[in-house]
């Protein structure tokens, strides 16, 4: 199949977008007639949908609502300013980027631990699978309490959070990917005599190099969406996640949905970074062409 | 230089035991090129493992080198080329064969020594910098070859090296193969399904019969070790591929139960 480029896409891109936003400006109609009514009564039917349109605090606010938040918070305040969202984006990230580099961390080398050692082979997997099992809301607080009761407070017990839930993708790929070599491989090693480490650095890391971007593309997302997680229990002033819970608290709708398409903002632009990585790094090593 | 007693080997499989080599006994001499013959299943492949320690026979006896199979295969005593290429597709053909070498410990300037040496033998120059998957599957294999002729073990352990290339590829291979052999002095023990590539390119024929794998005959040949392909209309070669088939047939119809 013939490699799609960017023309290629625009157009079926953009026309799902078009459709979402028709639908969407169609849909607010109704969610916010009601509150209109009551507060302009005997309105002409156009002026009636404008009004649904442009409600201060809506069910459900519009795409251009949304959007001019957006560009407002992000672009005209000061970026120290706790109503700016690169502020409350930055708090966010960081917290993502600590969670991810240590979910990615434990999970390789837990998958090496599986690889390797017969004993953790047959016993950490089950774990493993059972911990995904646990809802996050139930156990965020708790490790937000814990760690707040010894002390450690901030980035460290959202970064934790994030941990959680990005280690797990990682290890099951990584798992599969330093099992991918064919036996024809691992008999060639072995007829070279060579160690665990040599086999483990020379051939199983590099074939499970696709493996691994895999993984890291929902690990980051997982993060980011632990690193929200773990801003709602603990009553952050500070973060998307506290945007969020601000807006519900306030019933700032607008509020809401504008940190949350940031936060999807976040999310795809750290998907796309790696992707851009698996690209160069996967063409540099001949892995893929 | 290779000695095979009385081994047997068994596989325990889901379907019951499964008698892959029964009462095998073989010497191959130095400077030996020996090929094992035979339909699939009759241990050839098995027997090439075995002596490879890639596979530990149930009973019986075998050195390499006067030594037990793994210990020639720790002091990498011979080289193994695998049916597929197997080259690693982010290196280059001479990072592919420096492979082993790196693994092996040579210091860089003997990796580039003995990287260009077997490079030139199988005649490769030109195609360093190229990766796996910019050559044809004759060259891959050739720099397969090289990989395992790159740290000079005096034993060449092949299976089926050329099954998956085309006969005309194969003839060259085969006829490079003999020349490389007869410049080297290596000891080559050859896994083939081939008749004519067994009798083109052995001093001894090993033909084995399945179920259970067993040896059938083994011929010496009275060709001389400088042959080219056009030996292959001789009388000589075509009374020995003849013996080869006999033997074949004969493991076919014996009753073994």
């Amino acid at each position: 199949m013939k490699k799609l480029n960017f023309a290629d896409k625009f157009f079926p891109v953009s026309t799902i977008v078009l459709l979402i936003g028709v639908f969407w400006y169609l849909l607010a109609v109704p969610m916010n007639s009601e509150k209109v009514s009551r507060q302009f009564k005997d309105l002409p039917a156009s002026e009636h949908i404008l009004k649904c349109w442009s409600l201060k605090k809506p069910k459900l606010p519009t795409p251009h609502q949304i959007f001019s938040e957006i560009v407002n918070t992000t672009f005209y305040k000061k970026i120290s300013s706790k109503r700016s969202l690169v502020y409350h984006g930055w708090i966010t990230l960081q917290a993502t980027l600590a969670g991810f580099f240590l979910g990615t961390l434990l999970g390789i080398l837990l998958a090496l631990g599986i690889v390797h050692n017969k004993a953790m082979n047959l016993s950490v997997m089950p774990w493993v699978i059972a911990s995904q099992t646990i809802p996050i809301l139930a156990i965020a607080p708790m490790i937000i309490v814990v760690m707040n009761s010894v002390g450690v407070t901030g980035l460290l017990p959202k970064a934790i959070i994030s941990m959680y839930l990005s280690f797990f993708p990682v290890v099951v790929g990584m798992v599969k990917g330093l099992r991918s070599p064919d036996q024809i491989q691992l008999d060639q090693m072995k007829t070279w005599s060579a160690s665990s480490n040599q086999i483990l650095w020379h051939l199983r890391f590099p074939s499970s190099l696709p493996f691994l971007f895999a993984s890291l593309k929902v690990g980051v997302a997982a993060s980011l969406v632990g690193a929200i997680v773990g801003e709602l229990p603990s009553g952050a002033i500070a973060g998307l996640g506290a945007r969020m819970l601000a807006g519900t608290y306030y019933g700032q709708t607008i509020m809401i949905w504008s940190a949350l398409f940031s936060a999807a903002f976040l999310a795809a632009f750290l998907v796309f970074t790696i992707d851009f990585l698996q690209k160069i790094i996967l063409k540099k090593m001949a892995i893929v062409r | 230089m290779i000695s095979v007693s009385n081994v047997n080997l068994t596989f325990e499989t889901n379907d019951g035991p499964v008698n892959a080599l029964r009462d095998v006994s073989l010497e191959v001499n130095e400077g030996d090129f020996v090929s094992f013959i035979g339909p699939s299943g009759c241990g050839k492949t098995t027997l090439l493992r075995v002596i490879a320690a890639l596979e530990t026979p149930t009973e019986g006896k075998v050195t390499v080198n006067n030594m037990i199979p793994d210990d020639a295969r720790k002091a990498r005593e011979y080289g193994y080329v695998f049916q597929a290429a197997g080259l690693y597709p982010w290196r280059t053909v001479s990072g592919n064969i420096k492979l082993p070498l790196e693994i092996m410990g040579y210091s860089a300037s003997e990796k580039e020594d003995r990287t260009r040496k077997v490079i030139d033998l199988v005649e490769l120059n030109g195609f360093e910098k190229k990766f796996p998957w910019q050559l044809s599957g004759g060259m891959q294999q050739r720099a397969s070859i090289a990989r395992a002729l790159a740290f000079d073990a005096n034993i060449l352990l092949m299976d089926e090296p050329f099954g998956a290339l085309d006969e005309i590829v194969r003839d060259r291979l085969n006829g490079e193969l003999l020349n490389l052999w007869g410049r080297t002095g290596k000891t080559i023990c050859f896994v083939t399904h081939s008749i004519p590539e067994a009798v083109f390119l052995s001093t001894k024929i090993v033909v084995m019969s399945p179920r259970p794998g067993r040896i059938t005959d083994i011929i010496e040949s009275p060709l001389p070790n400088n042959r080219d392909l056009d030996i292959r209309d001789s009388q000589e070669f075509i009374k020995i591929a003849q013996r080869v088939r006999e033997g074949l047939k004969a493991g076919q119809t014996e009753d073994v139960f």
